[in-house]
């Protein structure tokens, strides 16, 4: 088992000028990341789309690699994006999924199987070109290189521990460092997106 | 020509509109009745078709299309549209994305008598959610598809298409 800090700080030794959607490892990639303006922290807009939205971006924008951290309870809403993801082969997606086994912000309760579910598997049936499994930092950090050097989709299975949050949502503490407007923004004037354009 | 073929919207003029708007992007999870502009988008080199499983899915999908500066519109069955609340609230509405939702109207009748609850709901579900929507019956009123792409840019926030025709215009 990992921690959610630990590997994001791996994976930012090799994140280069990827688009990155950190999801739920988004409170602790804002204080990691040193290319805010490609980062996409958006919290969480409405559980189960974190994947579906990578996917939209990577689909706009091919020429760049797409990182998105998902998370097993968001994964599980909508498993069918694995299929739409896999039939439209986005070269350049990278689908890491953080997988405590339960839904960590509402007080631990375990996702549905939550110790037999093997996600590498669904992916690949659904039709990843490749998946991986790690549960220890070290390989993880030793395979990360040649994982994000393939063509995607790429499915990486990640088991973390558990950052359970018990406090009323009203008394936790706000990690996020921008309104979610301005993290599209400023991803757009990043990339150089005339936000004025047509819809 | 039949008076109801003559009344119909045809999928042409559907695919017309979504060219004229600069549409890049079709998210999309087939209704019942729309398997020729199915094949006419797929015929479409400037379209990408992504077909998603789960209606709310499309929302998220069509808010990382936007976000990455293309133009994604959505198209579903109004059941899907109510299924997608969430989504639409927080994927479209939450990150201001301006998308217009070509929605099969099942169940829609001129004359507000209807059999299906899926009518029934739809224009409650819409109102519900503050989402402003235009009803397009037959290919005279097709422009309206770009007067709510128009709006959509302008308001920065979803608008809808209800494609009252579905029984007969894209069934061919």
């Amino acid at each position: 088992m990992m921690e959610t800090a630990e590997v994001l700080k791996v994976f930012a030794r090799h994140r280069g000028d990827a688009i990155v959607i950190p999801g739920r490892g988004g409170r602790h990639w804002t204080s990691i990341s040193t290319r805010p303006s490609l980062d996409l922290p958006l919290g969480d807009p409405a559980m189960g789309g974190h994947a579906s939205y990578a996917l939209g971006v990577a689909l706009a924008q091919p020429g760049r690699k797409v990182v998105v951290f998902d998370s097993e309870g968001d994964l599980l809403m909508g498993l069918g994006t694995l299929a739409t993801i896999a039939e439209q082969q986005p070269g350049n997606l990278y689908h890491f999924l953080l997988d405590n086994g339960c839904y960590a912000t509402t007080g631990g309760q375990p996702v549905p199987n939550a110790q037999n579910v093997a996600y590498d598997a669904l992916a690949r049936a659904a039709g990843y070109n490749r998946t991986h499994r790690f549960d220890n930092l070290e390989s993880f950090a030793i395979e990360l290189e040649r994982i994000l050097a393939a063509s995607g989709p790429v499915f990486t299975w990640l088991k973390i521990v558990p950052d359970v949050e018990n406090r009323p949502i009203k008394q936790r503490s706000k990690w996020q460092t921008r309104a979610r407007d301005q993290v599209i923004a400023d991803l757009q004037r990043e990339l150089g997106i005339n936000r004025g354009a047509k819809a | 020509m039949s008076e109801t073929q003559k009344a119909s919207l045809s999928p042409e003029g559907v695919l017309g509109e979504l060219r004229k708007n600069g549409v890049t992007h079709v998210m999309w999870l087939p209704d019942s009745e729309t398997n020729w502009l199915y094949m006419l988008m797929k015929a479409e080199p400037s379209l990408r078709l992504v077909g998603v499983t789960r209606e709310g899915l499309a929302f998220s999908a069509a808010a990382g299309v936007w976000t990455g500066g293309k133009t994604p519109v959505i198209l579903i069955q109004n059941t899907g549209l109510m299924e997608s609340g969430d989504s639409l609230r927080g994927w479209a509405l939450g990150l201001s994305v301006p998308v217009v939702l070509v929605v099969g109207y099942r169940g829609w009748t001129r004359h507000g008598v209807n059999s299906d609850t899926a009518a029934t709901y739809t224009e409650r579900f819409l109102h519900a959610f503050g989402i402003n929507y235009y009803l397009v019956e037959d290919d005279s009123d097709a422009p309206r598809i770009s007067v709510a792409f128009e709006e959509a840019r302008k308001t920065k926030r979803p608008v809808a298409v209800l494609v009252a025709d579905e029984y007969h215009g894209f069934n061919r």
